[in-house]
């Protein structure tokens, strides 16, 4: 395949075969090295040969392998002679990452570490096959699917503020719980407010460095302060929505004339493509009412613990969708228009001004929140007009993996990782001391690499590096 | 004792290849190794399980089928230990099976199985060996 280093962490890959348009990978020589190993590359010329594409299929620094469109994927596409793509959300619709802010201090909770790693292990359902303490009908879950975070905070878990800080507002317009299979609502209905298993976790952090510290003020953030993070999606709910569409999908066009049977797509402004829209959009706002619920728990559960000792304060930041297609608008060659982005482990990275933006943060850009792997750093950064300009708006969402589980498996232990991670000063809990060997941070790119690179290109800037000091993991 | 199933190296997900001298032991093969992803211990015979699913082709019935189970396992935490009966109507592409298991929060889970995906999906029969083999890539 040929491969052009264009600039500074910039690579393209030229047009050939059936490209509409040309790949761009946003990556540094070293990130580079380690995508060339997979298929992402393969991945990303295939999707610039879906119908309707703009501009590049574009990768950004945390990219891998993933099934269709690459992981760390973005395209948008023209909405009259584009297609949607349910391979180019994801299976996890809206995975996403809420970030809380407190009014505790790191020695706060040093102080009481392990029981507060206990306590929140106990409290919020994480794991496979742990179900959910927050029973709901079908018909109030439809609801919950049109209205998303607000729905659980009008419930009386949470406050106004949530939801207002949160991506669309905790709710993407269009939802349609109709479009919602009832093996989709049967698979989630018992999920709300849990955690899942694989990469997700609930982290109890610290602000360990401010780089922007006027940003980092607008955005409440100082040296010291306790973060709480938050990464999950949409449960069995989301990837039976992502499943039953891409069977649909291929019911009405057929795979056979696609580089690859995950890049099936409906055009747009078809039945089927909006109707894919509307279920997506509800899956979508289980993920963010699921976070919302987690939230409440984690307030009471803190609340609970300092009890005695501090009027604990828990305040959303800001929470951001990885795995999603919208309808934004972007300038395509020099015109302002309607186009729809599909970002497959990417995030959204606007730059100030944009109406999307909540007000408190309108000057700034839009918060930027990157999870690292378990045990390492994670950033805080914010959208900038660059990333308009060379990305959709769009940034990484991650480290980005580069083992295979089964390898980690074979390589490295559970029980060592804990203790690895302990003398670190970080405390880890989770339902499966296996799970713990396959999400061991030697299995994911350099979280500090990848977030250079994206401030160095400057599709999103930093403003602050967080450490973990309690992890609660599936 | 025949290798029932393997896994493949793969950076992000699961992938599994699953044998069987008849199509029906790949298929009960291939929902073995969904499940030993996530939990590779052994496990009880306690609940029964009915299930049932069409396709169009061999990787859509095999698609469906195993999505079946995560259904299954989402909805009512079944967890499987073994597929007691498997009939598929080749030329309809239909599959019923009968299959034992017990309650997922009994067994400690290392991994949650999203869906199954088309990625280097196939079901074929290899003339050399005389074996159905199947491959899948499992989303986690």
């Amino acid at each position: 395949m040929k491969i052009k280093k264009i600039s500074t962490d910039t690579y393209e890959i030229p047009k050939e075969g059936c490209m509409n348009v040309h790949g761009i990978v946003y990556a540094s020589e070293k990130i580079m090295n380690a995508i060339k190993e997979d298929k992402t590359l393969e991945q990303v010329k295939n999707v610039a040969c879906l119908p309707g594409i703009l501009k590049a299929s574009i990768a950004v620094s945390d990219a891998h392998q993933g099934y269709g469109f690459p992981i760390g994927g973005v395209a948008a596409f023209d909405i009259d002679k584009g297609v949607i793509s349910p391979g180019g959300v994801g299976y996890d619709i809206n995975c996403s990452v809420r970030l809380l802010k407190t009014n505790l201090t790191k020695k706060d909770i040093l102080e009481r570490q392990k029981e507060v790693v206990d306590a929140l292990f106990r409290k919020i359902p994480s794991g496979v096959g742990r179900g959910s303490k927050f029973q709901i009908t079908k018909e109030e879950l439809k609801n919950l699917l049109e209205k998303g975070a607000k729905y659980i905070v009008e419930k009386g878990y949470g406050v106004r503020e949530d939801y207002l800080h949160t991506e669309e507002e905790g709710c993407i317009k269009g939802a349609d719980a109709s479009k919602v299979s009832e093996k989709a609502i049967k698979r989630g209905i018992g999920q709300l407010g849990t955690l899942g298993a694989g990469n997700h976790f609930l982290e109890v952090q610290y602000v360990d460095e401010i780089a922007d510290s006027e940003t980092a003020k607008v955005l409440g953030l100082k040296k010291d302060q306790v973060t709480i993070m938050i990464h999950c999606g949409s449960r069995g709910l989301g990837h039976q929505v992502a499943s039953d569409y891409i069977k649909k999908m291929e019911e009405e066009y057929g795979f056979e004339k696609l580089p690859d049977r995950e890049l099936i797509n409906a055009p747009i402004k078809s039945r089927l493509g909006k109707d894919y829209l509307a279920a997506m959009a509800a899956a979508a706002n289980f993920a963010f009412a699921n976070k919302q619920l987690i939230t409440h728990w984690v307030r009471e559960e803190m609340t609970h613990i300092f009890s005695g000792t501090k009027e604990v304060k828990i305040d959303v930041v800001y929470d951001v969708c990885h795995n999603i297609a919208k309808i934004e608008e972007h300038i395509v060659d020099g015109i302002k228009k309607e186009v729809c982005v599909h970002r497959k482990g990417a995030t959204r990275s606007f730059g100030p001004g944009r109406k999307e933006i909540p007000e408190a943060y309108r000057k700034i850009g839009q918060p930027v929140i990157i999870p690292g792997s378990m045990g390492t750093s994670s950033y805080v950064l914010v959208g900038t007009k660059k990333a308009e300009e060379l990305s959709f708006g769009s940034t990484v969402h991650g480290a980005g993996r580069v083992k295979s589980r089964s390898s980690a498996i074979k390589t490295l232990r559970g029980g060592e990782i804990k203790e690895k991670l302990q003398k670190k000063g970080i405390e880890v809990k989770s339902g499966s001391l296996k799970s713990l060997a396959e999400e061991a941070p030697q299995v994911y790119k350099d979280i500090d690499e990848v977030v250079r690179v994206v401030d160095e290109l400057g599709i999103s800037k930093k403003v602050a590096k967080l450490k973990p000091l309690a992890v609660v993991k599936g | 004792m025949e290798k029932k199933f393997k896994f493949i190296e793969h950076t992000a997900d699961i992938k599994f290849q699953a044998f069987g001298k008849s199509l029906e032991d790949a298929f009960k093969n291939s929902a073995l190794a969904m499940f030993n992803a996530m939990h590779d211990g052994k496990v009880k015979e306690k609940n029964i399980a009915k299930i049932k699913a069409e396709g169009k082709d061999f990787e859509s019935l095999l698609y469906n089928f195993l999505e079946e189970f995560l259904v299954l396992f989402d909805s009512e935490g079944f967890f499987l230990s073994k597929i007691k009966k498997i009939k598929i109507d080749k030329k309809n592409f239909k599959v019923e099976a009968e299959a034992v298991g017990d309650d997922a929060e009994n067994y400690e889970m290392h991994a949650d199985v999203k869906a199954v995906t088309y990625n280097d999906m196939f079901v074929r029969y290899d003339k050399n060996s005389g074996k159905w083999i199947i491959q899948a890539v499992l989303d986690v």
